[in-house]
C-alpha cells in the first residue's frame, strides 16, 4: 500500500475518463433528436431553428465540436447548458450535493439496520427472527420504490402529519452555506431548530431509499457471517471462553465485512447516480432528475458534464472500496 | 449510533404541532418543474414563462382573465396612418428592482439586444420565437426620455399581441450589461414581486416589491416549489405545504372538488389539439375525403375518455376565447354511416392503410397522445378505413411533420399570442406550408384563405378584421384541411386561504393581487 499504487490508480481514472468522455459525446449525437428541434418545440420555424443550432455550436463538424469540448473540460470548464445557458459545473454541484446528502443518509440506515439484521439472523439462525428479518428483506428488495414513497408520504405527511413530504429544510429557515449538506450547515452554524428540520426532511427519502440496499445488506451479511461463523478460528475464540459478543463482533463479523463493503460501495455508487425515483416522489433536487431532465431535452452540455462526473465519482468509490479491503483484511496489502 | 438514529426518529415522531403547512404571509405555489430561464425573451417553456411573469413586465399585457390588451408599462400607443409606426407613451416614475429608472433607453435596450445584430447584448442570449415577439420590428426609435417608437417593415396589425406575450419584456440595462449571459439567472424588472434566489430543481423565491408603481403585492413571498410527481404535488395541496398546485390529472382534480378547503377555477383555454390531414397525399386531396373521414370521429367521446371531459369539442382552429371566433359554423357530426357514404362517393381506395402519427409526448391539448391514436384508429376502422400508429421520437417527429412525410398526424398550439392570426396564418396558410420546415403541416394551399389572413395583418380596425377572420374560418371548415379535436379546459387547484386567485385562458398570471388569510 502506497502512493505509487494510488497514483497509478489514479492514472487509470485519467485513461477511464478521457474515453468516458468520447464514448458520451458519441452516443449522445447518435440518439435521434435535435436540441434546437427540442427548445423550440412544435413553434419552431426554420430560420430561427437554424439560428439557434449555430447559436448552439451545433452546427460545426463533429471533430470540432469535440476538440472545443475537450479544450474546455481540461480547462476545467464542463460548457454551459444548452437550455438554461447556466455554466454546467454549477449546476451539477448544488445537485451533487443534495444527492450526496441523500445517499449517504440512506446508506447509514442500510448499513446499520441491514447489518444488525443480518448479524442477528445468522447469529439466531432459523430462529423466528431470522425468518422474520429475511422474509422483511424479501419484501424489501421487491418493494416498488414509487407505491412505498407516495404510501409514507401519505401516512406521515398527510394523514398523521408529523414529517415533511418534500424539500430539504423548511421553507423559510436559513442556514449559512459551508458545506451544502444541510444536516451538517445547520449543526456547524449551531442552529437546532434548523438541524431537526433537515434531519426530518432526510427521513422519509433517505429511508425509501434505502430499502433496496438494507434488504440487499441484511442477506449478504447473514451469508457471510454464516459462513464466517463455521471457520476454526471462531471455534478457537469460542473455545479459548471468549464472550460470545466478542466473538460475534470481532471475530466474526470483521472478517464477514469483505463482500458487504463491496455491496456497500456499488451502492453508494448508484445512488450518487441519482436516485430518480425517490427524488421525484419527495421533490429532492438531486442529480438523478436532472439527468433525465438534461437528456430529454437533448442538453448535450448537461449530459456530457453529469456522466463525466459519474465515472469520476464511480471510480473513486471503486478505489475507497479497494483500500478499505486493505484495511479490513491484511492479506490482500501489495508489496510494491 | 443505533441509539442515536432512534433517538433521532423518536423525536421526530413524538415532537408536537409541526403540520408543514406554509405560512400566513408567503404563497407557496407547487408545479410540475423547474423554470430554465427567467429572461423571458430567452424562454420556451411554461415553467420559465409562469415565474418570470411575476417579477417582469412588458409594455402592454393580456387582461388578468381575459386575452384582450391592456397598458402595463406604456400608458397609451398609437398607431400612424400608414400603419407602419408605432408610438407608446410609457409610465413616469417606474423604477427596476436594482434603482435604475425605467425609461425609453431600457426598452430600447431590451428590444434591441433581440433584434439588431450589432447591439452590444445581442451576443448574450439565444433569442427563442421572434416570428412572435420582435420579428416584424425594423427599427426602434427613442423619442424622448418616456416615448418610444417602433417601425414595422409593413403594416402588421397582431404586433400589439405579439408585445403582450411573454416575449418581450422590459429589463434594466444595468443588469443586462451586468449580468451578460446570466441575465436569465438573475432577472431584473419592474414587476411587483422581486426575484430573491433559485435553489435549482427545488425552489424560485420572490419577494414582494415595495417600491412598485401600481398596487403593491398583498403576499410578502412567492415560493414556487418543483414537486415532479403529480400525486405528490395532490397530497401537497391537500395537506396544506402548498397553496396552489398546477398540472394536476383529472383524477386529482375530482378529488380537490370534493375537499372542503381547496378551490378551483375552470376555464376554456385557447388551445387547440388537432388532427392534421397531409392535403398533399392524392388519397386526401379530396375535400369530400377529408370531409368523410371528420365524419367518422365521435370527438365527444375522445374528450370524455383521453381528457375525462376537462375539454370542449373543437370545431374550428382556434378557441371561443379568442376575438373573432365563428360560432355559425356547425360541426361535422359523428355519423359513421355517412362517413363511409361520402368516401364512397369520393372514390376513397379502401384497401390503403394510411399512416396516423401519434405524438411521443404528452401536452396540455393532447394530455394522452397515444391512447387518442388509438380511439381514431378505431372510428376509422368502423368506416372501413385502416390506418396504423407511427410512433417516434418527438424531434424526429416535428422534423417529418414539417416535410409533410405523414398521411394524418396529431398536433396542436398552446395558443402563441392569442391573436388569430396567429392560427390561421400561422398554421393554415399557403405562405406556412412550404417544406421543410411548414408550420402548416396538412401542407393546405388556398390562395383565397390566406389571402384573407394577408389582408388582416395590414388592417387595424378590429370589427373588420373580426369579418375577413369569420370568412376565412368557413373556409376552413369546408376545405377540411384539419380535423380540429379539442380545446382543453385550464384548471387552478388552490387552498381555500387564498383570495382573488386569477386564471387567464393562456394559464399565465401575475400574483400581485392573490392575499392569504
Amino acid at each position: 500500500m502506497t502512493l505509487g499504487y494510488i497514483s497509478r490508480r489514479l492514472f487509470h481514472l485519467v485513461l477511464i475518463m478521457f474515453g468516458v468522455s468520447v464514448l458520451v459525446f458519441l452516443m449522445l449525437r447518435m440518439i435521434p433528436g435535435d436540441p434546437a428541434q427540442l427548445l423550440l418545440g412544435e413553434f419552431a420555424n426554420p430560420e430561427e431553428l437554424e439560428s439557434l443550432r449555430a447559436q448552439l455550436g451545433l452546427n460545426q463538424s463533429l471533430l470540432t465540436q469535440y476538440w472545443i469540448y475537450l479544450r474546455n473540460i481540461i480547462q476545467g470548464d464542463l460548457g454551459n447548458s444548452l437550455r438554461s445557458n447556466a455554466p454546467v459545473a454549477g449546476e451539477i454541484w448544488v445537485r451533487l450535493i443534495a444527492t450526496l446528502e441523500l445517499s449517504l443518509a440512506a446508506m447509514f440506515i442500510a448499513t446499520v439496520v441491514g447489518v444488525a439484521a443480518g448479524v442477528l439472523s445468522a447469529v439466531k439462525q432459523r430462529s423466528f427472527l431470522d425468518y422474520a428479518s429475511m422474509f422483511l428483506a424479501l419484501v424489501g428488495v421487491s418493494m416498488p420504490i414509487f407505491w412505498l414513497g407516495l404510501m409514507l408520504i401519505y401516512l406521515f405527511s398527510v394523514k398523521y402529519p408529523i414529517l415533511p413530504m418534500m424539500g430539504r429544510i423548511t421553507l423559510g429557515l436559513e442556514v449559512p452555506e459551508m458545506t451544502g449538506l444541510m444536516v451538517v450547515d445547520s449543526l456547524l452554524a449551531g442552529n437546532g431548530q434548523a438541524f431537526l428540520s433537515a434531519v426530518k426532511h432526510l427521513l422519509l427519502p433517505s429511508f425509501t431509499l434505502a430499502t433496496i440496499p438494507m434488504a440487499i445488506v441484511a442477506r449478504i451479511t447473514r451469508s457471510s457471517m454464516l459462513e464466517v461463523m463455521s471457520k476454526d478460528y471462531v471455534r478457537t475464540a469460542r473455545a479459548k471462553g471468549m464472550a460470545e459478543s466478542v466473538v460475534v463482533l470481532r471475530h466474526a463479523l470483521r472478517n464477514a465485512f469483505l463482500p458487504v463493503v463491496t455491496v456497500l460501495g456499488l451502492n453508494l455508487g448508484l445512488l450518487l447516480g441519482g436516485a430518480v425515483l425517490t427524488e421525484t416522489i419527495f421533490s429532492w433536487p438531486g442529480l438523478g432528475r436532472y439527468v433525465v431532465d438534461s437528456l430529454a431535452g437533448r442538453d448535450y452540455a448537461a449530459v456530457q458534464g453529469c456522466i463525466l462526473v459519474f465515472a469520476a465519482l464511480m471510480a473513486a468509490i471503486n478505489l475507497a472500496v479497494d483500500l478499505m479491503y486493505v484495511f479490513l483484511d491484511p492479506r490482500l496489502r501489495v508489496d510494491e | 449510533m443505533r441509539t442515536l438514529l432512534l433517538a433521532l426518529l423518536a423525536a421526530a415522531l413524538i415532537l408536537p404541532g409541526a403540520t408543514y403547512a406554509s405560512q400566513a404571509d408567503t404563497l407557496v405555489w407547487g408545479r410540475g418543474g423547474d423554470s430554465v430561464s427567467l429572461d423571458l425573451a430567452q424562454a420556451t417553456d411554461g415553467e420559465s414563462i409562469k415565474a418570470g411573469i411575476q417579477v417582469l413586465e412588458n409594455l402592454v399585457i393580456f387582461g388578468k382573465n381575459s386575452m384582450d390588451v391592456e397598458p402595463q408599462l406604456a400608458e397609451s400607443w398609437s398607431v400612424s396612418e400608414d400603419g407602419l409606426t408605432w408610438t407608446f407613451k410609457l409610465r413616469k416614475g417606474v423604477t427596476f428592482h436594482d434603482g435604475e429608472p425605467f425609461n425609453a433607453q431600457a426598452v430600447y435596450d431590451s428590444f434591441a439586444r433581440v433584434i439588431d445584430d450589432k447591439h452590444p447584448l445581442h451576443g448574450y442570449g439565444k433569442w427563442r420565437y421572434l416570428s412572435l415577439s420582435l420579428k416584424p420590428v425594423k427599427s426602434i426609435n427613442v423619442v424622448d426620455e418616456y416615448t418610444i417608437q417602433l417601425v414595422t417593415e409593413k403594416p402588421f396589425a397582431p404586433l400589439l399581441n405579439n408585445l403582450a406575450l411573454w416575449l418581450c419584456p422590459i429589463l434594466s440595462p444595468k443588469a443586462m450589461y451586468e449580468y451578460k449571459d446570466q441575465i436569465g439567472q438573475h432577472p431584473v424588472g419592474t414587476g411587483p414581486f422581486t426575484f430573491v434566489k433559485w435553489v435549482k430543481d427545488d425552489q424560485i423565491v420572490f419577494e414582494r416589491n415595495e417600491d412598485y408603481w401600481g398596487e403593491k403585492a398583498k403576499v410578502n413571498k412567492i415560493v414556487l416549489k418543483s414537486i415532479p410527481e403529480p400525486s405528490a404535488r395532490l397530497m401537497a395541496l391537500q395537506s396544506g405545504a402548498v397553496d396552489i398546485a398546477d398540472d394536476l390529472d383529472p383524477d386529482s382534480i375530482k378529488l380537490v372538488e370534493k375537499n372542503a378547503n381547496l378551490a378551483m377555477i375552470k376555464r376554456p383555454s385557447v388551445n387547440v389539439g388537432y388532427l392534421a390531414l397531409n392535403t398533399e397525399k392524392p388519397y386526401l386531396k379530396d375535400p369530400k375525403v377529408r370531409i368523410g373521414l371528420s365524419h367518422a370521429i365521435d370527438k365527444n367521446a375522445i374528450i370524455q375518455a383521453i381528457f375525462q371531459g376537462m375539454a370542449i369539442p373543437a370545431k374550428n382552429p382556434f378557441a371561443p376565447s379568442i376575438w373573432s371566433y365563428n360560432d355559425s359554423i356547425q360541426p361535422y357530426e359523428y355519423d359513421p354511416a355517412k362517413a363511409k357514404k361520402m368516401l364512397k362517393e369520393a372514390g376513397f381506395d379502401f384497401s390503403r392503410e394510411l399512416e396516423l402519427w401519434a405524438m411521443p409526448v404528452s401536452r396540455a391539448y393532447m394530455p394522452d397522445p397515444v391512447k387518442t391514436a388509438e380511439l381514431i384508429q378505431a372510428y376509422l376502422a368502423s368506416v372501413g378505413v385502416k390506418a396504423k400508429i407511427v410512433r417516434m421520437d418527438w424531434g424526429a417527429y416535428l422534423k417529418k411533420t414539417s416535410n409533410g412525410e405523414h398521411d394524418l398526424c396529431m398536433l396542436g398550439w398552446l395558443g402563441g399570442n392569442a391573436d388569430p392570426d396567429n392560427f390561421l396564418y400561422g398554421l393554415l396558410s399557403a405562405d406556412t406550408a412550404k417544406t421543410p420546415g411548414a408550420s402548416n403541416v396538412s401542407l393546405w394551399k388556398n390562395q383565397e384563405f390566406t389571402e384573407l389572413c394577408k389582408k388582416a395583418q395590414t388592417v387595424f380596425d378590429k370589427q373588420e378584421r373580426t369579418e375577413y377572420y369569420m370568412k376565412a374560418q368557413v373556409i376552413a371548415h369546408n376545405e377540411a384541411p384539419w380535423i380540429p379535436l379539442a380545446h382543453t379546459t385550464i384548471v387552478r387547484c388552490y387552498n381555500k386561504r387564498l383570495n382573488n386567485v386569477p386564471l387567464r385562458p393562456n394559464g399565465l398570471n401575475s400574483f400581485q393581487m392573490v392575499s392569504k388569510n
